[in-house]
């Protein structure tokens, strides 16, 4: 599996060498769509200038990058568009081993099941081959490093590569197992951006189902390992802020969320599609994050019903964006209310594909345990329907 | 979201959609040229009216008297021209500075990417005089612009007469609050072009030209004069721009209400409006007016200097005086006192022109369509796409197949899903080669001339337009190579996955084209919706062939020229009309390069491939 991954590697490279080189590079790193307000790399510089004339750079309120990469870009700065390729090859190097070891935990699992019976005796379509699952993680890697929406952050230099970066090393170390350095990267991604905060309970279930613990308030054993859990990703935070020198100004609480007790990686992938649809400033970078990880839900396919509209919707908005930000901005005839109506269509075009997603879960689960064939009393085909 | 979700409702939806595809797509293309067509009939045209408040209830007095001044500048120029072949500088100069305007020169120079037949010019290059009248009160941050255009064929000598009473009376007064810009431009557009590119310090379309001394702040609107009498019977309005952009519907309500102040006559394409909206004259008259501007607007040529304006969102007109076979003449103190009462009314504004309509279509000077109305006909036709397409999914899916991975790594392409039934790298190859193709006839008949002049007996310009042809053509011979690349791989239904990714592509750049110039986006849905929909491989195969190729978008392009020149009742023969087809390919290939017209990319770029994937689907094995 080295060998197509390296060249999987080498030709996102060189895609992304070859629009750092043209003219192209520019143009795009000053579309609205690719850098927000939080994320340009325009303001890192601006930032980087102010800090070298000895002016705190959060004077003037137009940098909102954390302490911690103005040092890292201190050092770097020659090397930007080195870094920025090296982010992206280091978020799809640690998905692909991440799925990797997803997917041999799935058919783990799907073999105990099916020992113990559990499934319905029909359902021999259903049940997951080695060898089908067996170019997921290439594909994720591809889906992430060849979807134009990341070469155009890339190509931007926007710094939500860097937290995607964080975020894919997070799933990666918590599905190794190792809780340590999985608190100490959600950390990092919270310290960036605030949002990957509502990643901590997937991951933190996703911990204990590993170790086979039992998630009941009565379990010593579960609120030892969520203490140490949350101590250490807690103690990692106040060392990072304090390393800065920078109060972070509030604390979101996260509602609390419940469902998919037993299925974390999915709820994983929900999250991250709402964080990236309700967060303020959105930028395609967000979008092209969780989607990389479609492949892995290759399966449910079949149970998809929207999917022609869902997709005709997410293409005509992205060709859109640029063509009314022109009849808005140059042409003077079109204001704001249509630009940012083609945003809304995307959110809700993004809201029906993940509640889709969401539905085919639920059916292929259901199927499994009742059977793929239904027969309503009478013996005709039964349907199902979502209350 | 019941109709979502809830399967009984859907598959009853599905079933209709499938079943009722045919005679829905068929009703929906001829609701939508019917609605095109109904929109020159009154109950879809409006009466035009002044939305601007500031424009709207001042009263002005034009005292304007300098006709023979006007003449006296005329006579003087045309001398100094005829004596030294190009514009006078040094006699602009003394004579702006005597009236007491503050005079810069600009001068500018480029060469064509090849040479121009019809303007007879290659190593083009110039000099532009204006002359800015200070406001004596205000501070210099709003400016207005008078410009004639001087050309090598088009002298415009009473119009610089007129140009400089207009700038001598003007200087007299006391009541100006936003500068004024007096501008004589060298070479027609290609001056005003680098004049405005200077002023505004960018450089888009390559002129070299030197940078302006002096600069009078944003303009807010421009008027572009051309008069080569010194009577004249009409005065002809022109507002299409380049890309099809159009100005603020109230610059031409405020040309039109000054025009009628004045006793003047105002025409519109040469033709006066009709009076009788009762019988079905006027309307029939109307729909002509109608289909030759959207015509003109889906040429996206600049008919006139104002359309090189309006790209930097200054609202301009273009004003033409005609001198044609009338009995009642109107000499320059009338057009003067029109000119004068504009400016006087553009002088009111307080902030830029937004109020009216920016887009709309014009069956008569007095009557518009607004975009609201309009619409819907370009909606209707690619409604017929959208229907085809959701035919064809549901067909694919009906077929029985379940998801198929691809062999090996999939293609590029997130987010269309990974799995359907054909897999997604037998489309990538027809893709790409058609938007290979698209690139050759973008970039190979410019690049290529030199080699071409080398080894055939043709001018360039001929090699350009004859190379353009030549790879067009090519692109019919495609089906046979590109089935030698697929064919190892696609099974029988290939050839409904790619007709869906067609169609989608399409209806996309249809779309956005019609959003940002109606015209020729419905020009294009008219005549390629019903051949997309059409195709297919099985049934009659040399009348769909027939069909697909005199839809194409060249053959679009030589019909509506020959349309055009019958709707000017100027009809032409196949011979001419063949030579103007050439000679517009030129002038396409050239205004691309030089004004930075979109017409040649978008045909070549976009619609071409397009096309060129319907064909692939035609000649499915």
């Amino acid at each position: 599996m080295a060998a197509p991954l390296a060249l999987v590697l080498v030709v996102a490279v060189t895609v992304r060498a070859a629009l750092f080189r043209s003219s192209l590079a520019e143009f795009i790193s000053e579309r609205v769509e690719v850098v927000s307000p939080l994320s340009s790399w325009k303001r890192v510089v601006e930032g980087l200038s102010l800090l070298d004339l000895g002016v705190s750079p959060y004077s003037g309120a137009v940098f909102h990058e954390t302490p911690l990469i103005i040092y890292l870009f201190h050092f770097l700065i020659d090397y930007a568009e080195l870094v920025f390729m090296i982010t992206d090859v280091l978020t799809a190097v640690a998905l692909y081993f991440a799925i990797q070891d997803f997917n041999k935990v799935v058919f783990k699992k799907q073999k105990l099941l099916l020992e113990l019976d559990q499934y319905a005796p029909d359902v021999a379509e259903l049940i997951r081959t080695p060898m089908e699952m067996r170019y997921i993680p290439l594909k994720v890697a591809l889906f992430y490093l060849l979807n134009p929406y990341t070469v155009l952050s890339c190509v931007a230099k926007s710094t939500c590569a860097i937290n995607n970066t964080l975020i894919a090393f997070f799933i990666l170390t918590t599905i190794k197992g190792s809780a340590f350095l999985s608190a100490i990267f959600l950390a990092l991604a919270t310290y960036q951006s605030l949002y990957p905060l509502t990643l901590f309970v997937p991951g933190l279930l996703y911990l204990l189902q590993r170790q086979y613990i039992p998630v009941k308030v009565k379990s010593k054993a579960f609120w030892i390992f969520s203490w140490e859990y949350a101590m250490m990703y807690v103690g990692s935070l106040v060392v990072i802020i304090c390393l800065s020198f920078f109060l972070l100004s509030s604390w979101d609480f996260i509602p609390a969320v419940y469902g998919f007790m037993e299925h974390p990686i999915f709820f994983m992938f929900i999250q991250m599609a709402i964080i990236s649809i309700f967060k303020s400033y959105p930028t395609v970078g967000d979008v092209a994050l969780y989607m990389a990880f479609f492949p892995v839900w290759n399966h449910l396919y079949r149970f998809l019903r929207n999917i022609f509209v869902l997709t005709c919707i997410i293409i005509v908005c992205s060709l859109l964006f640029p063509v009314l930000w022109h009849l808005w901005i140059y042409a003077g005839s079109a204001n704001s209310n249509f630009f940012y109506a083609i945003t809304l269509t995307f959110n809700v075009g993004q809201i029906l594909l993940i509640s889709d997603y969401f539905y085919a879960f639920l059916r292929r689960e259901y199927y499994l345990t009742h059977g793929l064939y239904l027969t309503a009393k009478d013996g005709t085909e039964a349907m199902l329907v979502l209350k | 979201m019941g109709l979502l979700s809830d399967p009984v409702r859907r598959r009853a939806l599905a079933r209709l959609v499938l079943r009722l595809n045919a005679p829905l797509c068929v009703l929906s293309y001829v609701a939508g040229i019917a609605w095109f067509l109904a929109l020159a009939f009154p109950p879809l045209t409006q009466r035009t009216y002044m939305s601007e408040n500031a424009m709207g209830s001042t009263m002005v007095e034009e005292q304007f008297a300098g006709g023979d001044r006007a003449r006296g500048f005329a006579r003087d120029f045309a001398a100094h021209r005829r004596k030294s072949g190009a514009l006078p500088v040094a006699w602009l100069e003394r004579t702006m500075r005597s009236v007491g305007l503050e005079v810069y020169t600009q001068s500018f120079s480029r060469k064509l990417p090849f040479p121009d037949e019809t303007h007879e010019r290659y190593m083009v290059s110039g000099t532009n005089v204006y002359g800015i009248l200070r406001a004596p009160r205000a501070a210099s941050t709003e400016s207005l612009v008078l410009t004639v255009p001087c050309g090598p064929d088009s002298t415009n000598s009473q119009a610089v007469g007129l140009l400089l009473a207009l700038a001598a009376h003007f200087r007299g007064q006391i009541y100006w609050a936003k500068d004024i810009i007096f501008l004589v431009t060298e070479q027609d557009l290609l001056g005003t072009e680098a004049w405005l590119e200077a002023y505004h310090d960018i450089n888009v379309t390559g002129m070299q030209s030197s940078p302006l001394q002096g600069r009078a702040g944003a303009i807010q609107a421009a008027v572009a004069l051309e008069l080569s009498s010194d009577v004249v019977t009409s005065l002809d309005v022109a507002v299409e721009g380049l890309n099809g952009q159009l100005p603020n519907l109230d610059l031409l309500n405020l040309f039109q209400t000054f025009c009628q102040k004045g006793g003047l006559l105002c025409t519109l394409q040469g033709k006066l409006q009709p009076q009788d909206w009762t019988s079905v004259d006027g309307p029939l008259q109307a729909l002509q007016t109608l289909l030759l501007m959207v015509l003109q607007q889906a040429s996206g040529r600049p008919h006139g200097p104002h359309g090189l304006f309006l790209r930097y969102r200054v609202e301009a007109l273009t004003i033409r005086g005609i001198n044609s076979f009338r009995q009642y003449k109107y000499d320059l103190v009338a057009v003067g006192k029109a000119l004068e009462g504009v400016f006087r009314k553009l002088n009111h504004l307080l902030e830029r022109l937004h109020q009216s309509f920016f887009f709309y279509l014009l069956p008569a000077l007095s009557r518009f369509v607004s975009i609201g109305l309009y619409m819907p006909a370009a909606g209707f036709l690619l409604l017929v796409l959208g229907l085809k397409a959701l035919e064809l999914w549901m067909q694919l899916h009906e077929a029985g197949v379940g998801p198929e991975e691809p062999g090996g790594a999939s293609g590029p392409s997130p987010p269309l899903l990974p799995a359907q039934s054909v897999g997604l790298a037998s489309l990538v190859a027809p893709l790409l080669i058609s938007q290979a193709m698209g690139l050759a006839l973008y970039v190979l008949p410019v690049l290529g001339q030199h080699v071409a002049t080398q080894h055939f007996p043709v001018a360039e310009a001929e090699a350009v337009v004859l190379t353009l042809l030549a790879i067009y053509a090519a692109g019919l011979a495609l089906p046979h190579s590109t089935q030698r690349v697929v064919s190892a791989q696609a099974p029988d239904r290939g050839w409904m996955a790619l007709k869906l990714v067609a169609l989608i592509y399409l209806a996309l750049q249809l779309a956005c084209i019609a959003l940002t110039n109606f015209s020729l986006g419905f020009l294009l849905a008219a005549t390629m919706v019903p051949a997309a929909a059409l195709t297919k491989p099985c049934g009659p195969r040399p009348l769909y062939a027939m069909l697909l190729v005199l839809t194409s978008p060249a053959a679009t392009l030589l019909g509506s020229l020959f349309l055009w020149r019958e709707l000017r009742e100027a009809p032409l023969s196949l011979a001419d009309g063949w030579q103007l087809f050439l000679v517009a390919l030129a002038q396409g290939v050239l205004e691309h390069h030089t004004y930075g017209a979109l017409l040649f990319p978008l045909l070549a770029l976009g619609l071409y491939p397009c096309w060129l994937l319907f064909w692939n689907v035609l000649f499915w094995k």
